[in-house]
C-alpha cells in the first residue's frame, strides 16, 4: 500500500498530476452543471410569469 | 436576434444522448484510471513516473481536438451563419482550456524529474502554451463587448487565425530538435508505444473524449436556454 | 495600385502630422531599452548576453503601442464606412494599413536598434543579421497586429484585450528574431533563421489582410 503511494520515490510529481486532472475536470463538471440549473431555474421562473406569452411563442416559432 | 432553427431538435438529441455519453465517460475513466494507476507496468526507464502519461497526453489530445471543432464550428458560424455553429464553439472553449491546462501542468510535472527542468521553452511546449492563450483570448473577446453577437463573431474569427498553431503543436517535435519525445502514437507507421502502455492510454483518452462530449453537450444546452430567457425577457421588459 | 499608393500616403501622412505616433514608439523603444543596464547592472558580459532579447522585447512591445489606433479613429468618426465602400478591395486597404504602420513604426525601430544594440554591448559582428531580421520580423508584428486591431475595435478595455491576443502570436517572430539576430554574433549562421522569418513575413502577407478584412467587416455589421 505504501509503496503504491510512493510511487517508486515519484509520488511528489504523479499524484500532483492527477490531482490537478481531476480538480479541472470536476470544476468544470460542476461549473457547468450549476449554470446549466442556474439557467433552467431562471427560464422557468421567467416562463410562469408569462403564460400567454409563452403560448404565443409556441403558437408562432 | 438570431432565430435559432430548430433548437427543440437539438434539445431532444442531447436530452437523449447526454445520460449516455455521461455514462460511457464514467466507466471510460473509471476504467482507465484503474488501468493506468494498477495495471500498467512502470517504465524501464521512467518508473513510476510514467503514470503521469495517462493524464498527460489524453489532455493533450482533447486540448487540440477541442481547439480543431472550435474553429471548424467558428468557420460554420461565420460562413454558413448556422445557429448552433457559434454556440458549440463557445462552448467548447473553456473546456478546451481546462485540458490544456491539465495538459501544461502534468507536463511539467512529469518534465521536472524526467528533464531535470519545470519549463523549456522548445516547440512543442511552447506552440501548446500559445494555444491556451488562444483559448483565453478566445473568452475573453467573447465578453468583450456590449454587443453580445459581435464578440461571438470577433472570437470566431480569432478560433479560424488560431488553427495554424494547430500543425505546429502536431509537426513541431518532428521539425525541431525539441526537448519533448517524438509522436509515438498517430504515426505513419503505427505506434511505437509498448502494448501494455498504449491500452490504458487509449481507454484513458476514450473516458476524456465521452467527458468532453458530455459537457458540450451540457453547456450548449445551457447556452440555448439562456438564449431562450433574453429573448424572454427583452420581450418582456 | 494609385488607390493603394493613396490611402498608403494618407496614413502616413496622419501618423507623422499628429506629431508623431512613431515619435512616441520610437523614444518608448530606446526608453526601454535603456532601462536594462540600470536594471540588471552595467556589465558589458551580461548585457551583450541579453541585448538580442532585450532589443526585441522593446521592439514587440514598443509595436504594440501603436496598433490600439490602426483603426480607431477611422472606425470612431465613420470613415471606415466610407473605406468599405472603395473600389479597392478591403483586403487591400488593410494592407495598405499595414504598410503604413510598419513605415511609421517598424522601419524607425529597425533603423534605431543597431544604435540601442551598441549600447547594450551587442557583438558587432551580428549586426547586419540584427537589421535584417528586423526587416523581416517587424512587418510581420504589424500584419498580425493589424488583425487584433481589427478583432477588438470598439471592446472594452480593447487595449488589454489586444496585447492579451496579439503577445503570444508574436512569440515565433521574438523566437527566430532573437535566433537570428544572435546566430551570427556567436558565429553561427543566421541565414536559417532568416530564412523562417521570411517564411513568416509572406504567411502573414498572405493570411493577415484577409483575416483583418474579415473582422472589420463584422465590427462593422
Amino acid at each position: 500500500m505504501a509503496a503504491f503511494f510512493a510511487m517508486g520515490g515519484y509520488a511528489r510529481f504523479v499524484w500532483p498530476a492527477y490531482a490537478v486532472a481531476a480538480l479541472v475536470l470536476l470544476g468544470l463538471l460542476f461549473w457547468s452543471l450549476a449554470s446549466y440549473r442556474r439557467i433552467k431555474i431562471e427560464l422557468a421562473a421567467r416562463e410562469a410569469k408569462s403564460p400567454r406569452r409563452r403560448k404565443q411563442a409556441a403558437r408562432n416559432p | 436576434m438570431p432565430r435559432l432553427a430548430n433548437p427543440s431538435q437539438f434539445m431532444k438529441l442531447s436530452a437523449a444522448l447526454m445520460p449516455w455519453c455521461a455514462a460511457a465517460a464514467a466507466l471510460f475513466l473509471g476504467a482507465g484510471l484503474y488501468l493506468a494507476l494498477f495495471v500498467a507496468p512502470p517504465d524501464y526507464q521512467q518508473g513510476e513516473s510514467v503514470r503521469i502519461m495517462y493524464v498527460h497526453v489524453p489532455a493533450a489530445w482533447l486540448a487540440s481536438l477541442a481547439y480543431a471543432l472550435m474553429a471548424g464550428a467558428s468557420a460554420v458560424g461565420l460562413i454558413w451563419r448556422h445557429p448552433l455553429a457559434h454556440v458549440a464553439a463557445e462552448s467548447a472553449a473553456p473546456l478546451g482550456a481546462g485540458f490544456t491546462l491539465i495538459c501544461l501542468v502534468s507536463g511539467s510535472l512529469w518534465g521536472e524529474p524526467m528533464w531535470g527542468t519545470w519549463w523549456v521553452w522548445d516547440a512543442r511546449l511552447t506552440s501548446v502554451l500559445v494555444l491556451f492563450f488562444l483559448y483565453l483570448g478566445f473568452i475573453a473577446l467573447e465578453h468583450a463587448f456590449d454587443d453580445r453577437s459581435r464578440g461571438t463573431r470577433a472570437a470566431a474569427i480569432l478560433a479560424v487565425v488560431g488553427v495554424i498553431n494547430l500543425p505546429i503543436i502536431k509537426f513541431s517535435v518532428d521539425w525541431w530538435n525539441t526537448l519533448h519525445q517524438k509522436e509515438s502514437v498517430f504515426r505513419l507507421d503505427g505506434p511505437t508505444i509498448a502494448p501494455s502502455l498504449l491500452w490504458p492510454l487509449l481507454v484513458m483518452a476514450v473516458g476524456f473524449l465521452f467527458f468532453f462530449a458530455t459537457l458540450l453537450l451540457l453547456r450548449m444546452r445551457a447556452a440555448l436556454l439562456e438564449a431562450r430567457l433574453r429573448a424572454l425577457t427583452f420581450g418582456n421588459p | 495600385m494609385n488607390a493603394f499608393a493613396a490611402l498608403v500616403g494618407r496614413d502616413l501622412k496622419l501618423a507623422f502630422r499628429q506629431g508623431g505616433d512613431w515619435a512616441n514608439v520610437a523614444a518608448f523603444f530606446a526608453l526601454a531599452v535603456i532601462l536594462f543596464p540600470f536594471g540588471v547592472g552595467p556589465e558589458p558580459e551580461l548585457l551583450a548576453r541579453i541585448s538580442a532579447g532585450v532589443l526585441w522585447v522593446a521592439a514587440l512591445l514598443a509595436a504594440l503601442l501603436s496598433l490600439e489606433r490602426l483603426f480607431q479613429s477611422d472606425w470612431e468618426d465613420g470613415s471606415l464606412e466610407a473605406l468599405v465602400l472603395m473600389p479597392l478591395p478591403l483586403e487591400l486597404q488593410a494592407l495598405a494599413k499595414c504598410l503604413a504602420h510598419w513605415l511609421a513604426t517598424g522601419l524607425p525601430l529597425t533603423v534605431i536598434a543597431p544604435l540601442l544594440a551598441l549600447v547594450l554591448h551587442f557583438n558587432s559582428a551580428g549586426m547586419v543579421s540584427l537589421v535584417l531580421a528586423m526587416l523581416l520580423g517587424t512587418p510581420v508584428l504589424s500584419l498580425i497586429g493589424a488583425v487584433g486591431a481589427a478583432l477588438t475595435l470598439g471592446a472594452r478595455r480593447g487595449g488589454v484585450l489586444l496585447s492579451l491576443l496579439v503577445l503570444p502570436l508574436y512569440i515565433p517572430v521574438l523566437i527566430f528574431g532573437v535566433a537570428a539576430s544572435e546566430a551570427a554574433s556567436m558565429g553561427f549562421a543566421a541565414r536559417p533563421h532568416l530564412l523562417l522569418l521570411a517564411a513568416l513575413l509572406l504567411a502573414a502577407l498572405a493570411l493577415a489582410p484577409w483575416a483583418a478584412a474579415a473582422a472589420l467587416r463584422q465590427a462593422m455589421e
